[in-house]
């Protein structure tokens, strides 16, 4: 028997249970629940120590032991309610070896004859300084299938830079001697100094607030007006997210979607295609302050700690301007920075002169362009420029 | 095991317990507080603002007569905040007495100099214990991975000193904020409940146990209007802490208008505005 978790052991069952736990498991899976064969187990020691005959105490404990975020409740309800009425009042079936199999750790043995190995796809990549200089400049919009994927390991670079902040955690300082601005007493290694001078005390040591990054939240403008630029800017929230701690990715067109998850995990093409699968209103119209409205009321807590938001909008709005305002300001308030990046802006000429602009530039705190590379990477060095203060 | 953890024989008996101390739990928290306890796991709790998840830790601490020690978490908390730290001060004192002949130095690191710390204390601690880890959102990635360290093996080595093992398990509840996403070994470890709103009327009982001697009245009155809150669009929406709190205003004041109380339940200005515009609450 297998030991687990505090040298409490999983209790005989038998067969016939692990089967029809197997099944489930296998099934909550399926509904994007991360569930494996910890889960599996723990289910079985908690289904074990209630009434499993009850419906309602086999819910409440198989629930508590399978899921994790509030997002896998309604996936586990669906299987729960399958798997229950199937299995509870019938005798096991034999085990499901196909899905025992989705569920059970492989075993790494050759089957059959390896595949085919596909034609290998090049990656085109900048050859030359030159190269590298022309896509800087380029508007997002005129880029062509191959620049997208080479300007990809720029993007990357530039997404790893971005806004930090002093945080109350500290470091030990290298400084020694007389106090050092905001540095803390270091009383540990003062002590343990002292015993190389029998005892006394000589050298004072410090520790100083360190520096992290500031969380990042991102939305993204993916109505029909913003198509040309969408998918770039999509790109480097994806970036931004595989490069960076504590990142919030959200995009909206009529209303908004959070696609954080979507986005993690470094496989690029497949990030951008969840993302767009979970969007549903691509390329529609816009409602902004809805949108907004929503972002502040449903995840104000993600935003409401000192993060650095960064709209990405043309500011073609169909909504009501007045709830742009008033959620504009609300976010303004909130956010530590906040900045709208408007393609628009690069045009020579341009005026925001659009409803939606006219309502949203007041509350902003830096209004960029966003077209291009070499305008995300001023984006990056104005964030990366004040880890403390904001201009207002 | 030494000391007799906090046990209950059955999901019902959990209900019961914390029905006794005034926290009505809805059947599924009291299956994860069973379960928690049944299979020596950690709880972990999440819901919004003001929906007890605090108070949960403090009703099941009363109610199986264990100790409750608390760590609260912030930014930039390490070991030395939440599991021990050294008496630097007295060390260095105890230097100084040593050269006046008074003492002998020698043993600097023994438990005299040892502060012990909330989850140290838990460790170490006679007799059943409820540790609640309170807020764990804030702390950082590092103290994260620290804690699940701590959870999966209930034992820390301090260098000096040795290995110090858990007498028993104690029961943990972990609450979460969701101001960001915990990492998921740390949810791996745990048992998890998301703690919903309470039906109008389990929110009249809950409101009837915890302010004594409330009106049947006030009651229903403010929890049909808290009830109708909810269903708006607002920034923050009041929890069951603030229901409590109005019931309690309410009668403190013994003849007033909701309306002119609604600061006690809202707290954004935006939403007291609104809510005075759409007259949300013209009828309760």
């Amino acid at each position: 028997m297998e030991k687990v978790n505090g040298g409490a052991t999983v209790p005989h069952g038998g067969v016939r249970v692990t089967a029809r736990l197997v099944a489930l498991v296998a099934s909550v899976r399926a509904g994007g629940v991360r569930a494996g064969v910890g889960e599996l187990v723990a289910a079985h020691r908690a289904l074990a120590a209630v009434d499993s005959a009850s419906r309602q105490e086999a819910y409440f404990a198989l629930r508590a032991a399978l899921c994790s975020r509030r997002e896998d409740l309604e996936p586990f309800d669906a299987a729960f309610a399958a798997w229950f009425d199937a299995y509870a009042h019938r005798p096991a079936p034999p085990v499901d070896l196909d899905a025992a199999r989705l569920v059970l750790p492989r075993v790494a043995v050759p089957g059959g004859s390896p595949p085919e190995p596909g034609p290998v796809e090049a990656v085109p990549v900048p050859a030359a300084w030159s190269d590298v200089e022309l896509l800087r400049e380029k508007d997002f919009a005129s880029y062509t299938d191959r620049e997208r994927t080479m300007a990809r390991r720029l993007m990357a670079r530039l997404a790893a830079r971005g806004p930090r902040r002093v945080s109350r955690r500290t470091k030990p300082s290298r400084r020694r001697g007389p106090h050092p601005p905001g540095a803390r007493h270091d009383l540990r290694r003062t002590l343990r100094d002292s015993l190389r001078y029998h005892g006394e005390p000589v050298e004072r040591r410090w520790r100083e607030p360190s520096l992290r990054q500031r969380p990042l939240v991102m939305v993204c403008d993916v109505s029909g007006s913003m198509e040309p630029y969408a998918r770039m800017l999509l790109q480097y929230m994806h970036a931004c997210v595989a490069a960076r701690r504590r990142v919030e990715a959200f995009a909206f067109g009529t209303r908004l979607t959070r696609v954080t998850r979507e986005l993690a995990g470094r496989d690029h093409d497949r990030a951008l295609e969840r993302a767009h699968d979970a969007a549903a209103d691509w390329s529609g119209g816009t409602r902004i302050g809805a949108c907004l409205a929503e972002l502040n009321r449903e995840h104000g807590r993600r935003i409401g700690r000192g993060a650095t938001v960064v709209v990405l909008s043309d500011g073609w709005d169909r909504g009501d301007p007045e709830q742009l305002a008033r959620e504009m300001e609300r976010l303004g308030r909130c956010a530590h920075r906040l900045v709208w990046l408007n393609p628009l802006k690069a045009s020579a000429g341009y005026e925001p002169l659009t409803r939606g602009m006219v309502a949203a530039l007041p509350h902003v705190d830096d209004f960029l362009a966003g077209n291009s590379l070499a305008s995300l990477e001023e984006l990056a060095e104005l964030l990366e420029d004040q880890p403390t203060r904001r201009r207002r | 095991m030494i000391a007799p953890q906090a046990t209950f024989h059955s999901v019902d008996a959990v209900h019961a317990a914390l029905a006794r101390e005034r926290y009505l739990a809805d059947r599924g928290l009291a299956t994860s507080v069973y379960l928690a306890a049944a299979l020596e796991q950690p709880l972990l709790l999440e819901g919004e603002a003001g929906v007890g998840k605090t108070e949960v830790a403090n009703a099941l601490a009363a109610a199986a007569g264990a100790r409750l020690i608390r760590l609260q978490c912030h930014e930039g908390i390490d070991l030395h905040n939440a599991l021990y730290d050294w008496d630097y001060a007295r060390q260095l004192l105890a230097i100084r007495a040593a050269e006046g002949g008074e003492r002998r130095v020698g043993q600097l690191f023994t438990r005299e100099f040892l502060l012990r710390r909330p989850l140290l204390e838990a460790l170490e601690h006679e007799g059943p214990v409820v540790l609640l880890i309170d807020e764990v959102d804030r702390a950082d990635d590092e103290f994260e991975a620290f804690l699940l360290e701590f959870l999966s093996d209930f034992q820390v080595t301090i260098p000096e000193l040795g290995t110090a093992v858990a007498r028993g398990r104690p029961l943990v509840v972990l609450t979460s904020n969701r101001t960001r996403e915990l990492h998921d070994a740390l949810k791996r470890r745990c048992l998890y409940h998301w703690i919903e709103y309470p039906s109008q009327e389990r929110e009249a009982e809950i409101v009837r146990a915890r302010v004594e001697g409330v009106p049947e009245e006030i009651a229903a009155r403010v929890c049909s209007a808290v009830a109708r809150l909810r269903g708006e669009e607002l920034y923050k929406l009041p929890g069951v802490g603030e229901t409590i709190n109005w019931a309690r205003a309410l009668l403190a004041l013994e003849d007033a208008e909701l309306h002119e109380t609604l600061g006690v339940a809202l707290k954004v200005r935006e939403d007291i505005e609104r809510v005075e515009r759409t007259r949300v609450l013209e009828g309760v």
